[in-house]
């Protein structure tokens, strides 16, 4: 990092923390190694899709100029790409071709380092688990300079340590990884709606065999509909269950928020109406569908800037999982203080993990929920609250969305975190990849 | 299929131009300084369009070289797009003639050094197009940066120049002129939204430039009333302002 260049102030999806910083976009590999050697510390950012502070620091190194396809197979289904590339440009060039992402997040508006630095997980991850699970090797620019490729079989550890490790290991510089074969880019669907929590993780179970699940809940409801839930299955749609329609649909056009909406827009009367008007939408308590792939997996990917409604003093997504064992009683638990408390979004989505390897990921066999709520002057008190009963039942959060977990917290859910920490110290004396997170969180 | 050579391949926008005419199915030469850095565009430029890509080593301030570079090249392009520039450090160009001369060389004698061995072949097969990429900063000498604008100045009535010579050969010479462009050129120096292209902007009025034969293009079109406001105030006042 240079120092010449004024402060720009930034901050990621959430609007939560805002911080000054330096931003370079290089264009050229070498400008990386450049800035380790010479500049500042830094910590490398891409779309800047994450909820806090884990691609912020004082020096900030943009990917998205490093945004190039280096090698396709198209038999084999294996793409390499550099890693400021989005998820969304991947798609547009590989789908004509038959192709699809082995695992997607959320929204396609994410840089394939970010999905490697988070090991980011989707609706597919009783299947198929976690991105990492996906990557052929990929080439790791290393605090001290040095370009290391690696692997799940060669440099391992620090393969393990990246894959889930929010770019504190090193540069990600590029990735090869293997793609799922698709007959078309529309999914079949089918949506089961569940009175009550029980009902709903039963449901998991006994569609364990569908690619793809993931439920919306509504946290707010007490008594009798607890949990009220609507899960979402799917699958690729084979070419002949297209019948009218392009088989690769086109990209789909967006829709925008202008700007933020004032605070008093969402409440607890907006919410719970809104949350009753999406219980009701489906009338049958089973329905199927065949959508295009945008509207099953991005649906909030077609409203730009939608992280504006939450206002300008931002949100927090809290995102946690709790193991298999006990996973019923936790999960139990912990929504019914959300749903106490009364602060619960319409964003709230749990999914069952299947088993994961890796040392630093997030994801583990058992429950993850998700849910967004808007910041206020009481939030971070209840969530520490709500991180006890989270480690109580042997669970952890998600690091892509934390921006206010206490490093006792990290440090005692994560079960290699000690091992994490060594590692980052014995291969960045100098601190040089460092972000607010790992301030933060104490792991530089 | 054409055959388009960027020189000063380096640039953002260079990078934007070969990525527009790369989908267009042209084949690209890449032509800079330590050209190299450029292998992963010509991988996905490859990969993506089925094209073939080379990068040439190509130093523009090295003006003794371009004309063995022009005859070396195996197949000669179709379209040639001069995109390099120099805007150096002004204050200490003023005092340091190193700085000075280099700002000149580059944006100018670079520029006409490689463009004279362009056009002797272009006239000879009585086809091709040139591109020049000059600036409003060549429009007129202002103090915050009149020795880059002198360069610039000066390659424009070459342009303009050359395109009156060429014409009744069949070949078109495009003057584009962007203004601000958010690149690393600027990088750091903050400039009004309105007046700040993207280089894809700038790709992108290239090409259009190219497939309608246009003569001389402001990117942004407020740049042109801009730039004929400060034309026209008289030299009296004008000697007076902070520009």
């Amino acid at each position: 990092m240079t120092k010449n260049l004024a402060g720009t102030s930034i901050t990621n999806w959430n609007n939560y923390p805002r911080k000054e910083a330096v931003i370079e976009s290089p264009l050229f590999e070498e400008d990386l190694t450049r800035f380790l050697i010479e500049g500042e510390p830094f910590i490398m950012r891409g779309n800047g899709r994450c909820y806090g502070d884990a691609s912020l620091y004082s020096g900030v190194v943009s990917s998205l100029k490093l945004n190039r396809i280096l090698q396709f197979d198209e038999n084999a289904g294996v793409i390499r790409c550099q890693t400021g590339m989005l998820l969304s440009q991947v798609i547009d060039f590989i789908l004509p071709k038959g192709w699809f992402l082995p695992v997607t997040p959320g929204t396609k508006f994410i840089t394939v380092g970010g999905a490697v630095a988070s090991d980011v997980h989707g609706k597919n991850h009783h299947k198929d688990g976690s991105f990492s699970n996906h990557i052929v090797s990929m080439r790791v620019l290393t605090p001290q300079g040095k370009i290391v490729v690696c692997s799940a079989h060669e440099n391992s550890e620090l393969f393990w340590f990246t894959c889930g490790g929010m770019g504190l290991t090193g540069i990600i510089l590029d990735v090869s990884f293997s793609l799922k074969k698709v007959e078309s880019g529309f999914i079949t669907g089918k949506q089961i709606k569940a009175r009550e929590l029980n009902e709903i993780l039963d449901l998991f179970d006994q569609f364990k065999a569908y690619t793809y699940s993931v439920a919306w809940i509504d946290c707010l409801k007490k008594g009798n509909s607890f949990g009220r839930s609507i899960l979402m299955l799917g699958e690729h749609a084979r070419k002949d269950e297209i019948k009218t329609r392009k088989i690769y649909p086109n990209t789909s056009g967006t829709l925008s928020v202008p700007f933020n909406f004032p605070s008093f827009v969402l409440n607890g009367y907006s919410l719970k109406a809104f949350n009753a008007l999406y219980y009701a939408k489906n009338l049958k308590r089973s329905v199927q569908t065949l959508t295009p792939y945008e509207k099953f997996f991005y649906p909030l990917d077609s409203i730009l800037n939608w992280n504006r409604i939450y206002g300008v003093n931002g949100f927090v997504q809290y995102q946690f999982v709790v193991p298999q064992k006990n996973g019923r009683e936790g999960i139990n638990t912990i929504l019914k203080r959300i749903s106490e408390q009364g602060w619960g979004s319409f964003l709230a989505v749990l999914k069952q993990f299947g088993s994961q390897e890796g040392l630093i990921s997030f994801n583990t066999e058992g429950y993850t929920l998700a849910l967004d709520i808007p910041i206020n002057a009481k939030l971070f008190s209840f969530l520490d609250e709500l991180d006890k009963i989270v480690k109580e039942y042997g669970g952890r959060i998600y690091l892509t969305k934390d921006a206010r977990m206490k490093p006792e917290i990290f440090h005692q859910t994560y079960p290699h975190a000690e091992d994490f920490t060594k590692f980052l110290a014995a291969t960045d004396p100098d601190k040089k990849l460092v972000s607010y997170l790992a301030k933060r969180l104490e792991l530089k | 299929m054409k055959n388009i050579l960027i020189l000063g391949a380096t640039s953002e926008v260079a990078i934007a131009v070969a990525d527009l005419w790369a989908a267009r199915s042209c084949n690209i030469m890449l032509a800079a300084r330590n050209v190299n850095r450029l292998e992963p565009v010509k991988k996905d430029l490859t990969i993506r369009n089925g094209i073939s890509v080379s990068l040439l080593e190509f130093d523009a301030e090295k003006t003794e070289s371009h004309q063995g570079f022009y005859n070396q090249l195996q197949v000669k392009p179709d379209v040639v797009v001069c995109v390099f520039g120099y805007l150096g450090d002004h204050d200490l160009a003023l005092s340091d003639w190193q700085e000075c001369a280099r700002i000149l060389t580059i944006n100018y004698l670079g520029a006409v050094s490689i463009l004279n061995a362009v056009a002797t072949d272009f006239e000879k097969n009585k086809r091709g197009v040139i591109v020049g990429v000059s600036s409003v900063a060549g429009d007129r000498g202002r103090q915050s940066n009149y020795l880059y604008g002198s360069a610039k100045s000066g390659f424009t009535a070459y342009l303009s120049g050359l395109r009156n010579r060429l014409f009744k050969s069949g070949i078109h010479v495009v003057t584009i002129k962007p203004g601000f462009i958010n690149t690393r050129m600027l990088a750091g120096l903050s400039t009004p939204a309105m007046l700040t292209a993207q280089p894809k902007q700038v790709a992108a009025k290239i090409l259009k430039a190219v497939n309608k034969k246009k003569n001389v293009v402001y990117v942004l079109p407020v740049w042109r009333w801009i730039m004929l406001i400060i034309k026209n105030i008289p030299e009296a006042i004008f000697k007076r302002l902070k520009l």
